[in-house]
């Protein structure tokens, strides 16, 4: 597994070398290398959050690392540390940060067809199987299925090197820095999970599933056990999302 | 919180994501083709986050606390409605809740 990975960030920069070395390269994978490549960077760096908020939830930096290695999904991660920072217990963590990574699966079935991959590439394709990978690549469908593919292990693996390298830096940082709310670390994973889930709150319906969302944690807050009321809120979900609007 | 308990959060996570993420690959299309369960998978992000939001920041433990951390997500829902990219959110959300917290002490 740790040398497929390292073929696949030697697969990746041989990539960008060779495009980046051919003066007469068509606008279809220089487009898709750029969308790639600044999707990578912009998510990559939000890896400094994951790392901080990891040691914060009382994590080593080496836990911290390898949930990003090894999870490699933003939303569970912070997830999974944030339910153990709040006193919860490690059941209610495991299972909220699952249920968060089972839109990954359906991301699978649709990436899946395209890619046609076997063996030890399906399964480093199902590791960075994620929000962004899959998102560029479906961006790229009007470039062709060449480019949706390039789309798809470009940023999968773009965001993959990035992600932990800004994990670590955002653990030793943390851990250097001691105290979360003395520098507002305590404030800044909720304000986190508030940025994720911004973009997805684009109609009036969403945004009231959001607000129900929130009263209902707050309200059954006092009479569970800590991290409970979190995950019980699929019940919101499997009520609000039983029938078509 | 003992060490043990963080290896176990740790592994377990990754190993239930991975598999999550392995299954999709795995699984022929019609299986999850059914219209309720992508209404209800699409909600349970939204759901989950927007729990996670008023957990981290407004309850201890098992009770409603509203202190510094509040200042902190004003900022950041200020910045949001703005269209501040993200790290401006966050980084926002953290220097307003530690000089509150701060201030507080002083």
């Amino acid at each position: 597994m740790p040398f497929t990975l390292v073929r696949e960030c030697a697969h990746f920069l041989r990539l960008v070398i060779r495009f980046s070395k051919n003066v007469q390269m068509s606008n279809l994978t220089r487009g898709t290398l750029r969308d790639s490549l600044s999707v990578a960077l912009t998510v990559g760096a939000y890896g400094t959050a994951f790392g901080a908020a990891g040691v914060a939830g009382g994590f080593s930096v080496l836990q911290t690392c390898l949930f990003s290695l090894l999870t490699f999904s933003g939303a569970s991660q912070f997830a999974a540390v944030g339910v153990m920072a709040s006193g919860g217990v490690a059941a209610s963590a495991i299972a909220t940060a699952a249920l968060l990574g089972t839109r990954n699966a359906l991301y699978g079935i649709q990436m899946s067809p395209l890619l046609r991959v076997r063996g030890v590439r399906r399964i480093v394709a199902a590791q960075i199987t994620i929000d962004e990978s899959t998102g560029v690549a479906l961006s790229q469908a009007s470039r062709g299925i060449r480019a949706m593919r390039e789309g798809f292990w470009l940023t999968g693996t773009g965001v993959f090197i990035f992600w932990n390298l800004f994990t670590l830096l955002g653990a030793l940082g943390a851990k250097a820095l001691g105290n979360p709310a003395s520098y507002g670390l305590d404030a800044a994973v909720p304000a986190a999970f508030l940025g994720l889930i911004w973009p997805r709150l684009q109609t009036n319906f969403l945004r009231m599933v959001a607000v129900v969302s929130m009263a209902f944690a707050l309200l059954i807050t006092p009479w569970l056990p800590a991290g409970v009321p979190i995950i019980a809120t699929t019940i919101v979900a499997v009520a609000l999302g039983w029938n078509a609007r | 919180m003992s060490t043990s308990t963080l290896w176990i959060v740790m592994g377990a996570t990754s190993a239930l994501c991975f598999a999550m993420k392995l299954l999709g690959h795995l699984v022929p299309e019609s299986w999850l083709a059914n219209d309720r369960l992508q209404r209800i998978n699409a909600l349970i992000p939204i759901c989950l986050l927007s729990a996670l939001v008023v957990a981290e920041g407004f309850v201890v433990k098992t009770h409603i606390v509203l202190d510094h951390r509040l200042a902190g997500l004003g900022i950041a829902l200020a910045a949001l409605f703005a269209k501040a990219p993200f790290p401006v959110v966050v980084v926002a959300a953290a220097g307003t809740s530690a000089l509150v917290y701060h201030l507080h002490l002083g």
